[in-house]
């Protein structure tokens, strides 16, 4: 029997290879070193990253499939590697004074957070279901890691293992979802070959609609869609602070590239069947996250909710199912990367020294204490609620064009609506730290170096694709293009 | 080579919130004097738009036009015509007398709130001069931001931030709907005509079907009727100027209550014109109510502030009243009355503050016989209360007699009613001047009261200056508007025999 080996390029997954040997380097050097001595493994991280990043530059605007057609070449999924890099980047930039304070500066955190990359950026090149399978787990075990790092720490114990059992669980809907198509489609998961298999036998109609129901819980468990989104409270109030940045950010990117290109590509032809599942968790999601984020005093449980609340914005866009509406997806995605990570960036900071102040009364005061700091809250704020002129108001704005042009005006109305309630909560740190007398002397925020330049360049940035938004999006429409059916 | 004045208005406050970001806070003298000399370099700048301007036609002038997301039909475009000249010579003008009236009356973070006056500044230029919907509706959120702040950091500190988070909610609120049609005009406009614009010119020309008119106007209209603020939609009026402080209720009344007027001016009335004269006798009879209402409210108040608040709801209503009457006289008449609302009612906040930096009550039982310690101030307090109520010879005058005539042409009755509200108004504002500063000194804190230093002279020399010149002379004015108002009302004019022929078909499709 011959084993013919199919040819392949490795530049085509120079980033995957560049960040998996990175995190390896990481550990081996921290396996090397002796106790005690500190390496500077967040310099190495970064350093991987900025390579990465410099191959996928390379590698935009090629396109076709390697690997025997299992990798996909093309720029929807490069975007999504600038997300993934640009949020990991901030991430260990923010995370290693904060590690320090907890004395858990190491470099399996570091190599996890790398790995985590390398899985997500499976996701979004996938072309087969098996391997955004296989993304969706490299990802999600080292995050479950991630979550639990502080293991002396209760709750951070709770979040792992919250965090594990429910998403262990979803993925198992995820590959019976992927069983069922398998069945339905005749013996194929290639996401090219799956729109014309599934039509082909009517009779397998059921279990094509079964199957696509099953991936929307798997997916919509990751990027924490109402019914779905149980854990997300728990889990992002109990996992370190910038654990916690990075699962909002990348790791709902990452689920939201996989769902996207999964149902704009393979799924057109049922599209009536899944937007409409898909507008009902739109609407439960915005509005049970914005409800609940009102009553929340723990600020990284109030970001947890909002996290919620903007899934349900990006489900609009999916929803669409238009290609302003894939745009508005990846535009937004990036926005929020920015505006996320750098409200995280500020609770870390006036968190002090091991997270002591993550109460949103804690806040009082900070305009008058550190008029700076707190102008760069208000603006991830601002950012956050939709309000001009930052890169969350245009986002926002493309995704509610998007509905409107596929005819969803009442899904619009709901959304925008939605808004106006996430403007209280949001406005309410501003008023508390601009309006409120601080309650109690915190003592000053310590700034160390990398924490304060992910502030100062999350706020630029949100500021900069919120003003002059045209080069972005020219990018993400370029991106999009693979998309026919839209 | 024209110099782009337009975007130098826009941008110079920005460049000023830039230097003052990098002189030293503890400064309070020099920030101030810094932000006086870029009001009155601002107001300078704005002098050419004047003088330039060329009342002949109703054309958009001093245009400038350049893309900024050209894939999606938007782009950076400013121009003006009769309506937003004036109120931007209002802006402008106010701004530096605002700066003046903060002197004494801001001491803690004056940084902070020096910055948040020249956003806001830049912003109210903004809405009033942009031609393309994205670009007005980023520029009208962004403004709530700096009036946010200024309510709430520098308000009244018992009931400040109830009042700044209300007036967000409620101006958010109607912002958002008015994006969704926003949306849905847009993306009519590119079905029907196959390129994708924002540009408001351009949209005026679509032919848009009823029903959907129908909707777009209210969606419009709610967004610009908070800002009025018409009845029912006025109750954060009152909260939002009795909270803020002096300069915050100045611009609050004199600019940003314009924008709701000017909003329906420019973006309504034209955009949906046949939907406007269906929804001529909702918006008339609101505006009457709001007439009356507010007059009767503003009798009873205690406090000068909440008065004038709910004055300031009457006399909108007026100007609402007139505008919806589409009658030469009728929207002349409310679009002078926007200006002499903001001089007046900006005037008499700018003198509650006088004495509520002296006193730190506005309570009108706290005061009683002000004409013996300060008689200048009695003076401006009388001229300023006059014109407020309309009396011939000053400007409230003129703008109420044009609206009544107006409104005559169209409906007696209307006009009889409102009628009624210059009436009330006459009873609340002499009453309550008559309460402030005749008779005897009853409350021995106001025996030694000082009179008006030359610094407060000195702002209320230039507003008292155009409650005259309006009053006596109101050509000047109403010429700049002419030209345009002509267009507007025989824009109306027209969409109102399509509107016959189309509403037929309309109750026919709903047969």
């Amino acid at each position: 029997m011959n084993l013919i080996i199919p040819s392949f390029h490795l530049s085509s997954i120079g980033p995957w290879l560049t960040l998996t040997v990175t995190a390896i380097l990481i550990l081996v050097l921290d396996a090397l070193s002796p106790k005690g001595r500190k390496i500077c493994f967040s310099w190495v991280a970064l350093a991987g990253l900025a390579v990465a990043a410099l191959q996928t530059i390379g590698l935009w605007g090629s396109s076709g499939t390697d690997f025997a057609r299992m990798v996909y070449l093309d720029n929807f999924a490069f975007f999504f590697y600038f997300i993934f890099i640009l949020g990991a980047a901030l991430t260990v930039l923010i995370s290693r004074q904060y590690l320090e304070d907890y004395g858990k500066n190491m470099g399996e955190y570091y190599a996890l957070i790398l790995f985590a990359t390398v899985g997500m950026m499976l996701m979004a090149a996938g072309a087969h279901l098996i391997m955004i399978f296989l993304g969706l787990e490299i990802m999600s075990i080292a995050v479950y890691v991630l979550a639990g790092l502080f293991r002396e720490d209760l709750r951070s114990n709770e979040a792992a293992l919250k965090y594990l059992i429910l998403g262990s669980f979803s993925s198992a809907f995820l590959l019976f979802g992927m069983a069922m198509l398998y069945g339905a489609s005749g013996g194929t998961l290639f996401l090219d070959d799956l729109p014309l298999r599934l039509g082909a036998d009517p009779a397998m109609a059921y279990l094509v609609l079964l199957g696509i129901g099953l991936l929307i819980v798997g997916f919509g468990f990751k990027v924490a869609a109402a019914p779905f989104h149980m854990w997300t409270p728990d889990v992002y109030e109990g996992a370190p602070t910038s654990v916690t940045a990075f699962m909002a950010v990348a790791v709902k990117a990452a689920a939201f590239a996989a769902f996207a290109r999964v149902f704009f590509l393979a799924f057109p032809a049922v599209k009536v069947d899944w937007t409409t599942v898909l507008w009902v968790l739109a609407v439960a999601t915005m509005t049970i996250g914005n409800v609940a984020a009102l009553s929340q005093t723990n600020i990284k449980r109030m970001l947890a909710y909002s996290s919620i609340a903007h899934a349900g914005y990006l489900l609009m866009a999916m929803v669409a199912a238009n290609q302003l509406g894939a745009i508005s997806l990846l535009y937004y995605l990036l926005a929020y990367t920015l505006m996320n990570l750098g409200a995280f960036g500020v609770v870390i900071l006036v968190g002090r020294k091991k997270d002591r102040y993550i109460n949103i009364y804690d806040y009082s005061g900070l305009g008058a204490q550190h008029p700076v700091l707190a102008a760069s809250m208000a603006l991830f704020m601002f950012a956050l609620a939709g309000i001009p002129p930052t890169a969350g108001f245009v986002g926002k704005f493309y995704i509610f064009s998007a509905a409107i042009q596929a005819g969803y005006i009442w899904l619009a109305i709901i959304g925008v609506m939605n808004s106006l309630v996430s403007v209280f909560y949001y406005l309410r740190i501003t008023v508390l730290m601009y309006m409120k007398p601080a309650e109690a002397d915190l003592g000053p925020v310590v700034f160390s170096p990398a924490q304060t330049a992910v502030v100062a360049l999350t706020a630029a940035g949100v500021l900069a694709i919120g003003i002059f938004p045209g080069c972005l999006y020219n990018l993400a429409m370029n991106a999009v293009k693979i998309f026919p059916g839209l | 080579m024209q110099l782009p004045i337009l975007s130098i208005l826009i941008f110079l406050p920005i460049v000023g919130i830039g230097i003052l970001l990098i002189l030293d806070r503890k400064r309070h003298k020099g920030l101030k004097i810094a932000t006086l000399i870029i009001s009155l370099l601002e107001f300078l700048v704005s002098l050419p738009l004047w003088f330039d301007f060329n009342s002949q036609t109703a054309a958009m002038q001093f245009v400038e036009r350049r893309e900024w997301l050209p894939t999606y039909g938007i782009s950076y475009y400013l121009g003006i015509d009769g309506f937003s000249l004036l109120l931007i010579m209002l802006t402008t003008f106010l701004t530096p007398l605002c700066v003046l009236a903060t002197w004494d009356d801001i001491q803690v973070r004056v940084k902070e709130f020096m910055v948040c006056l020249l956003a806001l500044m830049a912003g109210m230029i903004g809405v009033f001069v942009s031609l393309d919907l994205f670009l007005f509706y980023v520029f009208w959120e962004v403004m709530l931001i700096p009036m946010y702040l200024l309510i709430g950091v520098w308000g009244n500190p018992a009931r400040r931030v109830y009042a700044a988070i209300k007036f967000f909610l409620f101006t958010m609120f109607g912002s958002l709907l008015m994006l969704v049609a926003i949306l849905v005009l847009y993306f009519h406009y590119g079905k029907t005509t196959g390129t994708y614009t924002f540009d408001l010119l351009k949209l005026y020309q679509v032919s848009i079907p009823f029903n959907m008119q129908f909707w777009m106007f209210l969606a419009f209209g709610l967004a610009f009727a908070i800002k009025v603020p018409m009845f029912p939609f006025h109750t954060w009026l009152p909260d939002a100027h009795t909270e803020a402080p002096t300069v915050g209720s100045v611009i609050l009344a004199a600019v940003l209550l314009k924008m709701g007027t000017y909003g329906f001016l420019r973006f309504n009335m034209p955009l949906f014109a046949e939907a406007a004269h269906y929804f001529v006798p909702l918006f008339s009879i609101l505006a009457l109510i709001g007439i009356v209402y507010g007059a009767l409210v503003s009798m009873v108040q205690k406090d000068l502030k909440r008065l004038i608040a709910f004055s300031s709801v009457s006399h909108l209503g007026f100007v609402m009243l007139g505008l919806f009457t589409f009658t030469m006289p009728g929207v002349q008449g409310g679009i002078i009355q926007m200006i002499n609302h903001g001089l007046s009612t900006g005037a008499l906040f700018l003198i509650v503050g006088v004495i509520y930096e002296r006193r730190h009550t506005r309570l009108i039982s706290e005061f009683g016989g002000l004409a013996t310690p300060m008689p200048v101030y009695a003076i401006i307090f009388m001229i300023v209360t006059l014109s407020s109520i309309g009396l011939p010879g000053l400007n409230g005058f003129v703008g109420e007699f044009l609206i009544l005539l107006g409104t005559f042409q169209v409906n007696k009755l209307y006009a009889v009613i409102a009628a009624t509200g210059v009436i009330f108004a006459a009873c609340y504002m002499l009453w309550m001047f008559q309460r402030v500063i005749f008779g005897k000194v009853t409350n021995e804190k106001n025996k030694d009261l000082k009179d008006l230093s030359w610094r407060e002279i000195a702002i209320f020399a230039p507003l008292i200056l155009f409650i005259i010149w309006i009053g006596v002379y109101p050509s000047t004015f109403l010429d700049k508007t002419k030209a345009s108002t002509e267009n507007f009302v025989a824009m109306m004019e027209k969409a109102k025999s399509t509107q016959v022929s189309q509403s037929h078909v309309f109750k026919g499709e709903a047969q």
